[in-house]
Order: C-alpha cells, then sequence, then structure tokens
C-alpha cells in the first residue's frame, strides 16, 4: 500500500505541484504578496519584476462595470493570494464519497475508476495510472513536446517565458488580467516544436491531482511553425473551491503555418438556487494567429454563478483563421456575459463565431462579441450566428455584436435567433415514448451540434450529458 | 380497446368537447368527422396527452386503464400514438438518431429486448422502404425542411416502427396530394390488424376513400352528434355538413 502510495504521489511530480513548503501568505494585496509569492515560488529575477510591473499597472486601474452582470463588490483585501497546495482526505472507497456525486458521475458516464480518481479516492493496482501517464510523458517527450506546470517551465524553459509571455495579453490588458499577472499562482504550459503534430489531445484531465487549482491560473501554449496541438481544458464533473474569485489568463500563440485547438468545458460551482456560494469566473483568454495559422476556441461553459469571458482571435498574419464555437448555459441565478473578439489583421484572414446561449430558470446569458476588421486586412471575411434558447419566461438572453470595419473588401455575415423551448416539441417527442429529460436534452444537443461537433468525442459525449443534468427539472 | 365516457374537455375554461361517448374494439377503424371548430382535433389531443386540454368530467379507459392517469410518455409506451397534424421540426437532430433513440425508449419500457444497431437499422431500412420514405431522409434534421407530404409520410414511419395498438391520424391528409394520401392510406390499410385500432381524424371523406373505415362519427359542437358506418362519410362528401348542423339545430 505504501508503495503504491508512494508512486501515486510521485506521479503528481509530473508538473503538477511545485516544491512549497509553508502554508500560507496573510491575506491582503500589497506589493510584498506580490514579492512573498515569487520568493515562494523560488522564482528567477525577471519573473518577480514581471509581476511588480504588473502589480504596479494593476494599482491604476478600476474594476470593468460594462458586462451584463450583477455581483457583490469582491474585497481584493480579504482574499488570500498564496496558499501552500491543500492536500483533500484520501478517502478509503466510493462508499464515503457524497452520494450526489456519485449520481453526477453516475449521469454522466464516468467511468469508475475515473470517478475515485476525481473524488480523490485511492486508486486500487488494477488502474495503472502511474503507468499511463509515464507513456504519455515518454512520448511526448520523444517529439520534443513540453507539456508541465507553469512554474515548472518558469525554471526550466525561462528563455520560452521570457519570450512569449504577457505577448498574448499584456499584464495591463485589463483589471483582471492585471491582477492575474501579478499573483498568478500557477497553472499549464506547453510548447510544440517546429513541424510537430503532437499525437494526443492533451489534457488538463492528467493533470488532476490531490490539490486544489489555483484561483489565479495561468496558462501559456506556444506552437511553433507548422505545428499542431488539441489542448483540452476542464473536466465535466462538478469543481467546487472555497475560492470565490477566479480570474485566469490563458495566451496561445500559433506561430507561421500552426495550429491550436483549444477546448474546455467549465463546470465550477453556480452556487445554489438563489445563486450564493457560486464561483466568479472573470477570464481572459487570447490567441495570437501568425501567417497561415489557425486557432480554434470551442468552449462549453456550464458553470459559476457569474462568467465573464471572450477567448478572442488576433488574426495578425496573412491568410489566418480564428474560430469561436461556444455553447454557454445559465440556469437558476447564474448570470454568463461571454463571447468572442475576432481582430482581423492580416490579408485574406477569416473568422468564423458560432455561439449558442441557453437560459434556463432566472438566469441572465449575454452574448458580446467583437469582429474587427483592419486597415489592411484585405479580403477578411467573417460569419456569426448567435442564437439564443429560452427556457422558461422568467430569464433572459441578450446579445451585444460590435463591429468595427475599417476595410470596405472585408465580407461580414451576421445571423442572430432568439427562440423558446417549444411546447410542441416537448410534446412531440413525449408522444413518441420519452421522458420530459430525454426530450429536453434531444432538443438542446440539437441546438447545440454544430458546437459539440467541434469537441473530440469522449468530450462531446460528457458534455451533451452534461448539459442534460444542468438543466434537469427547468422546464414545466 | 378504448371507451370513452362523457368526456368534457375545456381549453382556458371554454369549454371544447361537451360530452363524449365512444367505444372502440380492438382492429376497428373509426372515422371522426366534422366541420372546422368542432372539437375533433381536440378529442385526438386529449387522447394522447397534451396539457393544455384540460378534462372537467368524464373517463377514458384504455386496455383496462385510467387513460388520464398517464403521462404523455407513458400513453406512448403503452402503446397510444398520435399522427400529428403539423409535425414539429426539430432542428440539429438527425432523424435516423432519433428513431433509434424513440424505438430504444418505447422497447425498453414495455420490457423488449434491446435490438443491435445493425437490426435496429434494417429495421428502419425496412419500414422506410414500406411507407416510401427515401433513405436519404434520415440523415436530415428531423422533419427540418422537409416538404408538407414528406414530413406525413415521416410520421407513418414512426407509426410502423413503434406499431402502437391505438393509433390517431390527426387530420394526417390535409394538405396531401394524391401520391401522399396513398402512401398515407397504404400505410395505415398493411398496419391494420386484430388487436390494433385506429382513430382517423379528418374533414374531408376523400382519406376514407381508400381507408375503409368501421364506423363513422360526426363531431359539432363538441358532441358526436351521428355515427353510421362508411355510408355516412359519402353521405357527408355529397351533402357537406350542413344538413347535419340543421338536424342538430332543429332538435335544440
Amino acid at each position: 500500500m505504501q508503495v503504491l502510495e508512494a508512486q501515486t504521489q510521485s506521479e503528481y511530480k509530473f508538473g503538477f505541484t511545485s516544491d512549497i513548503e509553508s502554508d500560507k501568505i496573510p491575506k491582503g494585496l500589497n506589493e510584498d504578496t506580490v514579492r512573498r509569492i515569487s520568493a515562494k515560488k523560488n522564482e528567477p529575477e525577471f519573473m518577480l519584476e514581471w509581476r511588480l510591473k504588473a502589480f504596479r499597472q494593476f494599482m491604476e486601474m478600476k474594476e470593468p462595470q460594462w458586462p451584463n452582470v450583477d455581483y457583490p463588490e469582491i474585497d481584493l483585501q480579504d482574499i488570500y493570494y498564496y496558499s501552500a497546495p491543500k492536500k483533500k482526505p484520501k478517502l478509503e472507497s466510493l462508499d464515503e464519497v457524497d452520494p450526489e456525486l456519485l449520481a453526477t458521475f453516475e449521469k454522466l458516464g464516468i467511468p469508475l475508476e475515473e470517478q475515485k480518481l476525481l473524488a480523490n479516492v485511492a486508486v486500487d493496482a488494477v488502474f495503472d495510472s502511474v503507468s499511463v501517464k509515464t507513456t504519455y510523458k515518454e512520448k511526448l517527450a520523444e517529439l520534443g513536446i513540453i507539456f508541465c506546470s507553469f512554474s515548472e517551465a518558469v525554471h526550466d524553459h525561462p528563455e520560452l517565458i521570457k519570450k512569449y509571455l504577457g505577448t498574448v495579453v499584456p499584464q495591463n490588458d485589463n483589471y483582471y488580467a492585471a491582477l492575474n499577472s501579478a499573483v498568478f499562482s500557477d497553472g499549464s504550459f506547453v510548447y510544440i516544436p517546429k513541424g510537430v503534430k503532437c499525437p494526443m489531445e492533451l489534457s488538463t484531465y492528467f493533470r488532476i491531482n490531490d490539490t486544489q487549482t489555483g484561483q489565479f491560473e495561468r496558462t501559456l501554449i506556444i506552437a511553433d511553425e507548422g505545428s499542431q496541438v488539441s489542448y483540452l481544458e476542464g473536466c465535466t464533473a462538478p469543481q467546487r473551491d472555497e475560492n470565490q474569485l477566479h480570474a485566469a489568463v490563458v495566451e496561445l500563440v500559433s506561430l507561421d503555418n500552426a495550429t491550436i485547438k483549444y477546448s474546455t468545458v467549465q463546470n465550477w460551482y453556480p452556487g445554489d438556487k438563489d445563486g450564493k456560494g457560486g464561483i466568479y469566473n472573470f477570464v481572459t483568454k487570447r490567441g495570437v494567429a501568425h501567417k497561415n495559422a489557425k486557432i480554434t476556441w470551442t468552449q462549453v461553459e456550464t458553470g459559476s454563478a457569474v462568467t465573464w469571458k471572450y477567448p478572442s482571435c488576433i488574426l495578425k498574419g496573412d491568410n489566418s483563421i480564428g474560430e469561436f464555437y461556444s455553447v454557454a448555459v445559465t440556469n437558476n441565478r447564474q448570470q454568463a456575459d461571454t463571447g468572442t473578439k475576432m481582430v482581423h489583421i492580416g490579408k485574406n484572414t477569416r473568422s468564423t463565431i458560432i455561439s449558442k446561449g441557453i437560459s434556463a430558470g432566472y438566469s441572465d446569458n449575454s452574448y458580446r462579441g467583437l469582429v474587427k476588421i483592419g486597415k489592411k486586412a484585405e479580403n477578411a471575411h467573417n460569419f456569426s450566428v448567435c442564437d439564443s434558447l429560452l427556457m422558461g419566461d422568467k430569464c433572459g438572453a441578450h446579445t451585444f455584436p460590435y463591429l468595427e470595419v475599417e476595410n470596405n473588401s472585408a465580407q461580414v455575415e451576421h445571423e442572430a435567433t432568439t427562440s423558446k423551448i417549444g411546447e410542441d416539441q416537448l410534446f412531440f417527442l413525449q408522444q413518441r415514448g420519452l421522458s420530459e429529460e430525454d426530450a429536453i436534452n434531444m432538443i438542446v444537443n440539437g441546438y447545440c451540434k454544430e458546437v459539440f461537433n467541434e469537441l473530440p468525442m469522449e468530450f462531446a459525449v460528457e458534455a451533451q450529458k452534461l448539459l442534460a443534468i444542468t438543466l434537469e427539472g427547468s422546464v414545466g | 380497446m378504448l371507451s370513452i365516457k362523457n368526456l368534457k374537455v375545456a381549453v382556458e375554461d371554454q369549454p371544447i368537447l361537451k360530452g363524449i361517448n365512444l367505444d372502440i374494439k380492438p382492429g376497428e377503424v373509426h372515422a371522426i368527422m366534422g366541420p372546422n371548430g368542432s372539437g375533433k382535433s381536440t378529442l385526438a389531443n386529449v387522447l394522447a396527452g397534451r396539457e393544455e386540454y384540460e378534462v372537467t368530467e368524464g373517463s377514458i379507459e384504455y386496455l383496462g386503464q385510467d387513460l388520464l392517469d398517464l403521462e404523455v410518455d407513458e400513453r406512448a409506451q403503452a402503446g397510444v400514438f398520435m399522427a400529428f397534424q403539423y409535425p414539429v421540426e426539430i432542428p440539429g437532430v438527425n432523424t435516423a438518431t432519433f428513431l433509434k433513440q424513440v424505438i430504444g425508449s418505447i422497447r425498453e419500457a414495455r420490457g423488449e429486448e434491446e435490438l443491435s444497431a445493425p437490426d435496429m437499422l434494417k429495421l428502419i431500412r425496412e419500414k422506410a422502404k414500406m411507407v416510401g420514405v427515401d433513405q436519404s431522409f434520415l440523415r436530415r434534421s428531423l422533419n427540418e425542411g422537409f416538404s408538407g407530404g414528406e414530413k406525413k409520410r415521416n410520421e407513418m414511419l414512426q407509426m410502423a416502427l413503434l406499431e402502437p395498438k391505438l393509433a390517431i391520424l390527426d387530420e394526417t391528409d390535409s394538405g396531401l396530394d394524391i401520391d401522399a394520401l396513398r402512401i398515407v392510406s397504404d400505410a395505415v390499410n398493411q398496419m391494420r390488424a386484430k388487436d390494433r385500432s385506429f382513430i382517423i381524424v379528418t374533414h374531408y371523406q376523400r382519406l376514407l376513400n381508400y381507408i375503409t373505415p368501421d364506423h363513422v362519427h360526426v363531431i359539432y359542437q363538441g358532441r358526436i352528434v351521428k355515427s353510421g358506418d362508411k355510408n355516412l362519410a359519402l353521405e357527408l362528401e355529397d351533402k357537406g355538413y350542413d344538413w347535419i348542423k340543421e338536424e342538430v339545430e332543429t332538435v335544440a
């Protein structure tokens, strides 16, 4: 047993936790906090300087008021900015796990052994996750692919960090990005060398460990010339966290002829029926596509009390392509203000936006999107579809499309629809023998199909089930 | 099979059916006719369990069960099928996927064995051929962009696949050309069986040229005012509904 434990524990060294001894830095945000975080993480000087610059800029900034969301003021002085990763108590068997959580796993169709991993139950020897992960690690290393924690990358690959960090999302980009830049805890780092096609989906799933995810995550993905990578973030299993404020930053760099596909399933705790206790998710995600490069964002957002998130593409190089496929679901008192920005700079750049909002209960769901065609972006092309589906009559759907065109050769198409889940559709499907739940599920999945098609297969199946669970009991 | 007693139904407090009595035996085909607004579609929808229709009085017994006690999906599982006057479109849901899920859930509810994927596909293809549904339809989103006739044919395909005990056709013939009409009636005729009954709700007699009903009932102002055999339908075609209206009004 001890051997097994040692093995599983050691496995988490695979870039998942850094060497930290002490526990917490006192609450409050000041320059000293930033210095102490950097010191705790044993960071090189350049990293500390970078954080401090961000902190100074942050101090000059104000929290944005324009998102269509409403939440009580956040007291930034009342937050711990650094705490040593806590180990959740290990459980002996699934019998000790909250039955409600198990029921959800069951509905999501998560295999038993994965359930144990997610619920932090000690895994038995049959499920040799260690060897699975080791195999992955070896295979990736052979190709020169770097996939590790951000902290690890700061130590082992400082040249890449120096070169790319903040090039897509500068420290002073926005209030929460600046805060993240100053105090970020950890995150993921990926580098795909020139011409390499990453042979597997890189998934944060392989990075699930028994410590808490930081509330200020920082992710940087670099696809060198001609390379390809597909990255999966999050998982469908419900995620709870005692930290209420989450402000992550994700930067993607897709160099000439490279392709990055970034898929997210976000299922943070949305709070109870009245919205109490849910997570505030204020995220900045952006990618730069160089010549002939491509970036695809696919997201399925079902969690969080308040979401504020606009995965964007800067189409800098000629012939570059940006895509955004999104399903955002809100139920009960959830609020989401989400969308994308497509900034066309290079010639012959193309972008596609498919956004599917679903609102139920008393929730509010807003799409906010910007399509900007720069002066030099000859023959740019954008196609946008923004659909909203309402379930019940207490919820809201809003669309805020912004369009800035500085070049007359641009072709921009925009379609938007709002529909209500039809009593007629429900009655029809139930008359064919489907339960109300299955009927809703079928209608919603049909509605989201274009987005699910973009997700890797297993992820898509889980996402479909997740949607059904999120919307359970929201009609009738 | 089905026994309706003194059925009274209101929609938004407005009485629509005012005391319907109807007995249907296994294997029988009943045609329900009547002028627009008489309540014939209401009867079909009440049998299927549509929520907006409030049963204020009376009872419906179906195969020894109180039908009004069952939810919409439970009725379907118990063998009640309604072919819709306006089949709905469900964007993004592939017709074949829909059929597979529906067959699967009905079979499960009926305690029948699960069909293997190839068997399922074989069954769907076979029945599609029977009702003249082209294979290419199966790959399209359910009813999306289908013509009126295609939608109705799709309804017949579902009926053939779900093998109901009581099939209700709610003005299935409306808006159909002669070819489509023939396909619908062929499907019904092929499916006529000793233990399967049909209720055919229609405004026009022409469908009954192809499907010979055992009984014909005329609904007017929420009541069955006349019942007879197939000759009643022919008489209606000849004379229209006015003489029935007059008769009713004279009695009143």
